[in-house]
């Protein structure tokens, strides 16, 4: 792989706030005698720089409410970015108008968390799979369609006998090589997958991750994986970004990361896991919880949990910065080699 | 004699067409301070189990046959009342969901306060007092704020702190935790079963660890139990089984850990999914994806044979164990 | 094709839907009492012993003959004649035919204009649900009847006694679909914003596919359930709303009488003692609104999803 050459996704300063305060109406508040108009904003992704390269599985990882989510669904253009840019393969696409973002929705594709919820209920199978690939090969014969979804079907592990059933009939797992083989049936080329095992469960979700790596290895595919789950990422993924609070607070090869990992929260997080050989919790305790994302602490997102944090911590917001190790870090204290 | 002990449980749910076997004859015992894990994946009965212990399954289940000993008393045999006594006061319960023990109209000081007085005779001050302690005791910051406040003004790992401290707040003899920190994230995970670890360390309080999660039940217990459709397949010290599981499911189950693993490689898998209820297989339930599958796997559930200190029930399990024992005979 | 219908057919069959309608003998019988009904009301011509629309067939010498079981009955008429001496059991089958047709005619109307509001407010959202909605709410805070009788004024003055009669039926099926839609529609919205969050819906969109498609292929068909249920009762409350006009005399004319126009025709001679013009038909009234309600009221069981896990 040469890591050199341009990147397939690349999303620069990705900003997304959701307004929380409502319609022009419920803004207005009366306080010591005067109208105001007052605005409160989840801050879910605050300038996130990525780059995704060719052929290679980039992990996303962080607790809930740190923007993992919201970074995938924004390169998808489920939700538009309230600032920054998102470039497919050298072209800027989150300003592309419903006919102009056609192409792109063939050549990205996703898979989503709930198996559950994922496959519409009043559909067969059958249907389910056919309608993209009539829809972005209008020209196909009925003939053409049904090889290309019955192929995609085997390639998922799924009986084309099944197709006409409907997704209630399958169990989880089941349901989760279906969403697969839907996203694979357009034949991409990247494939954000948002949390794809973590409803799963433990016996199935290595059946679905082994089918995700040898779709990766039989199709050339490109992956931004998105997990909470660590031990997965280092199994699965060529690269990892850390996040919190929206920031991305370390991005490294996925060995250097867990060999040596920099940020005070990715070993917090690191941490964390709980192993098989341990004989007992042996985590690094990080003081209080995440803070909301509606008021987001000035400086590091992280200063107000992190043991190491000092004034500049409170102050100034510490910017991703290559690391002796080779990764990526944005922490003060790693750069001032306090850590 | 052991605090709780479990013999041959059977618990059905009645649906239409028939009975379905949600629990098969399981037996365990948990002694006085012990950590005992519950293993499986979701359907596999855990929970079910748990609630039958405390006769709290609900409609269409029912206990079928078999008995729960608490300190050699048969719980299947009391009184709702004399249950009620035992509920909450001797055997409390964690949930997954904060949210399905606090009631959400009420203070956290109210529900601990009203908890205190159910069962004891007993000053709401003092009640309070009580209360109180046990919120320093899962060190939640500014505990006497907290008891002012609402459910849902505390965060998710605030609220399974205070989950725990009512738990602990009639100073039970067995917590039965299900699934206590799914819902939480990781790193909080961590401190909440460092806690609950911690606690029931110092009080002597046992507990019964009810998760999918084998690196959680490997760092917290001591035995553990692994079900599979209703029945418990594996089951002794914990160590001894994440080291070398004799049951070819609980192998298969912790191969297929990523961290098992090599990255980049396929993980081992487990062929197929666990069975519905409604079809369970005849024989062992595990034979349509057991690699040693036999004749005899098809037709009947093997008995329990043990391997050094483990309980296991598979007959290629005990082909391998009458083997060894055979061996020093063939060679002289 | 064969094969198709047959697993669906068995599908039904083993559905939970016919396993507790089998075990709810309340839903059976209203079942049998409103199909009775329906059958009655579309082949009334086959089962009428007379034309109440003839009027060659109509004598005003046998106007308030009393049912046969009476004395003076005659077994030409088993439920005696009204005023104008047409039989009444003809007269109430043709009177159920008129009454269903306008229930089920508003119903497809409301559904009509409540399922596209409804979507286009639930998915749409912003806006187009902000103004939608208040339209609705202004219209749900006028009464039915109230817009009814301006309408039917404005339409009777308008076209005249002869005139109106002909087109009264799809009047009143445009007036109580239109005044009732916001019911259907507010229902829709509730169904479509908890689907629209679904991630099958997300999925779609990733497909690239447009509005439209996801709408009305993927959206709509998840909504149908509380439709459906909403609809029975709907019908009921437009079959009563029909004869509430009927009786206000702004309803069908007494030439093509429904079951409210019957109601009302027969009202004027309760006090001489012929109780049968108005009592029977308004008995069938109360009985085809009561079956349709129980209907309703065991679909809504069987489909609330809370009450199905529970």
């Amino acid at each position: 792989m040469t890591v050199q050459s341009a990147p397939l996704v690349d999303i620069r300063q990705l900003e997304k706030r959701f307004d929380l305060s409502g319609s022009f109406l419920e803004q207005l508040q009366f306080r010591n005698g005067r109208f105001t108009r007052h605005q409160e904003y989840v801050h879910a992704i605050n300038g996130v720089d990525l780059q995704v390269h060719r052929g290679e599985a980039l992990c996303v990882v962080g607790e809930s409410g740190c923007g993992k989510s919201t970074v995938a669904r924004t390169i998808m253009g489920l939700l538009t970015p309230s600032g920054g840019e998102v470039h497919y393969d050298g072209e800027r696409i989150d300003q592309l108008n419903g006919r102009e973002v056609l192409p792109y929705r063939r050549k990205m594709q996703m898979i989503f968390q709930n198996p559950y919820a994922s496959l519409n209920p009043r559909m067969t199978i059958q249907q389910t799979l056919e309608e993209p690939v009539c829809f972005h090969h209008p020209a196909w014969s009925k003939a053409e369609v049904r090889d290309q979804v019955q192929d995609v079907m085997q390639s998922v592990g799924i009986d084309p006998d099944w197709g006409v059933r409907y997704a209630h009939e399958f169990s989880g797992g089941q349901r989760q090589r279906i969403s697969i083989a839907r996203a694979l049936a357009v034949d991409p080329e990247f494939i954000v997958a948002d949390e794809p095992i973590s409803a799963l469960d433990v016996s199935i979700q290595a059946q679905v991750l082994n089918l995700l790596m040898d779709a990766q290895e039989s199709r050339g595919l490109t992956y931004l994986f998105i997990t909470h789950d660590l031990a997965v990422v280092e199994h699965f993924g060529t690269r990892v970004a850390v996040m919190y609070l929206g920031t991305v607070c370390e991005l490294a090869d996925t060995k250097t990361l867990f060999a040596s990992p920099r940020h005070p929260y990715t070993q917090a997080l690191l941490s964390a896991i709980p192993r098989l050989e341990d004989d007992r919790p042996n985590h690094i305790r990080l003081h209080g919880e995440v803070s909301t994302p509606v008021n987001l602490p000035s400086g590091c997102v992280f200063h107000e949990r992190c043991p190491y944090a000092n004034e500049r911590c409170k102050q100034e917001v510490p910017r991703l910065i290559g690391s002796d190790t080779g990764g990526q870090v944005a922490c003060h204290a790693v750069q001032e080699g306090r850590l | 004699m052991a605090l709780l002990e479990v013999n041959n449980l059977d618990v059905r749910f009645a649906v239409r067409g028939g009975d379905l076997q949600a629990l098969q004859s399981i037996s365990f015992s948990l002694d006085k301070g012990e950590r005992l894990g519950l293993v499986g994946e979701s359907g596999a009965g855990k929970s079910v189990a748990a609630f039958s212990i405390l006769k709290l399954i609900a409609q269409p289940g029912y206990i079928a046959g078999g008995e729960v000993l608490f300190e050699g008393r048969n719980l299947s045999a009391m009184s709702e009342r004399e249950l009620r006594q035992i509920r909450g006061n001797r055997i409390a319960m964690i949930f997954q969901d904060p949210m399905m023990t606090l009631n959400p109209v009420l203070t956290v000081g109210t529900q601990m306060v009203e908890a205190l007085k159910a069962h004891r005779r007993i000053s709401t001050r003092a009640a309070r007092d009580i209360a109180l302690k046990k919120l320093q005791k899962v060190s939640i910051p500014s505990p006497d704020k907290r008891l002012d406040q609402y459910p849902h003004e505390l965060s998710g790992g605030m609220r399974q702190r205070v989950i725990i401290a009512i738990a602990l707040l009639l100073d039970p003899d067995i917590i039965i935790a299900d699934e206590p920190t799914t819902a939480l994230d990781v790193t909080i995970q961590a401190e909440i079963m460092a806690l609950l670890l911690a606690l029931c360390e110092q009080d002597n309080v046992a507990l019964m660890l009810i998760t999918h999660d084998l690196g959680l039940v490997s760092q917290v217990t001591q035995r553990m139990l692994v079900m599979y459709s209703g029945r418990i397949i594996e089951q002794g010290p914990t160590k001894e089984i994440i080291n070398d599981a004799q049951h070819p499911y609980t192998q298969g189950l912790i191969n297929a850990l990523p961290q098992m693993g090599e990255p980049g490689r396929r993980l081992y898998q487990i062929p197929g999914s666990m069975p519905s209820l409604s079809r369970i297989p005849p024989g062992c339930p595990f034979h349509p994806r057991c690699p040693f599958v036999t004749d005899e796997c098809r037709q009947t559930m093997p008995e329990y044979v043990q391997s050094g200190n483990v309980d296991v029930a598979c007959y290629e399990v005990s082909k391998l164990i009458e083997q060894e024992n055979r061996a020093p005979e063939v060679t002289p | 094709m064969t094969t198709a219908t047959v697993s669906r057919w068995d599908r039904f069959r083993e559905s939970f839907l016919w396993y507790s309608f089998k075990r709810d003998k309340i839903a059976i019988v209203s079942f049998v009492v409103f199909v009775a009904i329906v059958l009655a009301g579309v082949f009334a011509p086959l089962f009428a012993p007379a034309d109440p629309y003839d009027l060659a067939q109509i004598n005003i010498m046998n106007s308030e003959l009393p049912p046969v079981w009476m004395a003076g009955g005659d077994a030409q008429f088993p439920l005696g004649t009204d005023a104008q001496g047409r039989d009444l059991l003809s007269t109430i089958l043709y009177g159920t035919r008129v009454s269903l047709l306008i229930g089920f005619g508003a119903v497809l109307m409301q559904g009509a204009l409540g399922i596209l509001f409804g979507l286009l407010a639930g998915y749409l959202g912003g806006r187009v649900d902000a103004v939608l909605m208040r339209i609705a709410d202004v219209q749900l805070s006028f009464s039915t009847l109230m817009v009814a009788i301006i309408v039917g004024a404005v339409f009777k003055a308008s076209f005249g006694n002869l005139m109106f009669g002909e087109i009264a039926i799809y009047m009143l099926i445009v007036i109580i679909g239109i005044a009732e839609w916001p019911q259907i529609a507010r229902t829709v919205r509730a169904s479509v914003l908890a689907e629209k969050k679904k991630e099958y819906v997300d999925a779609a969109k990733v497909m690239g596919f447009g509005t439209n498609r996801i709408m009305f292929r993927h959206i709509l068909p998840n909504t149908l359930s509380p439709i459906f249920v909403i609809s029975t009762v709907q019908i009921a409350n437009a079959i009563i709303s029909e004869a509430a006009l009927s009786f206000l005399g702004l309803g069908m004319p007494e030439t093509q009488p429904s079951l409210g126009s019957l109601i009302k025709s027969g009202f004027d001679y309760i006090q001489s003692g012929s109780w049968w013009i108005t009592l029977i038909p308004g008995l069938v009234l109360v009985v085809l609104v009561l079956v349709i309600n129980l209907l309703g009221d065991w679909l809504r069981d069987m489909m609330n999803p809370r009450l199905y896990k529970g």
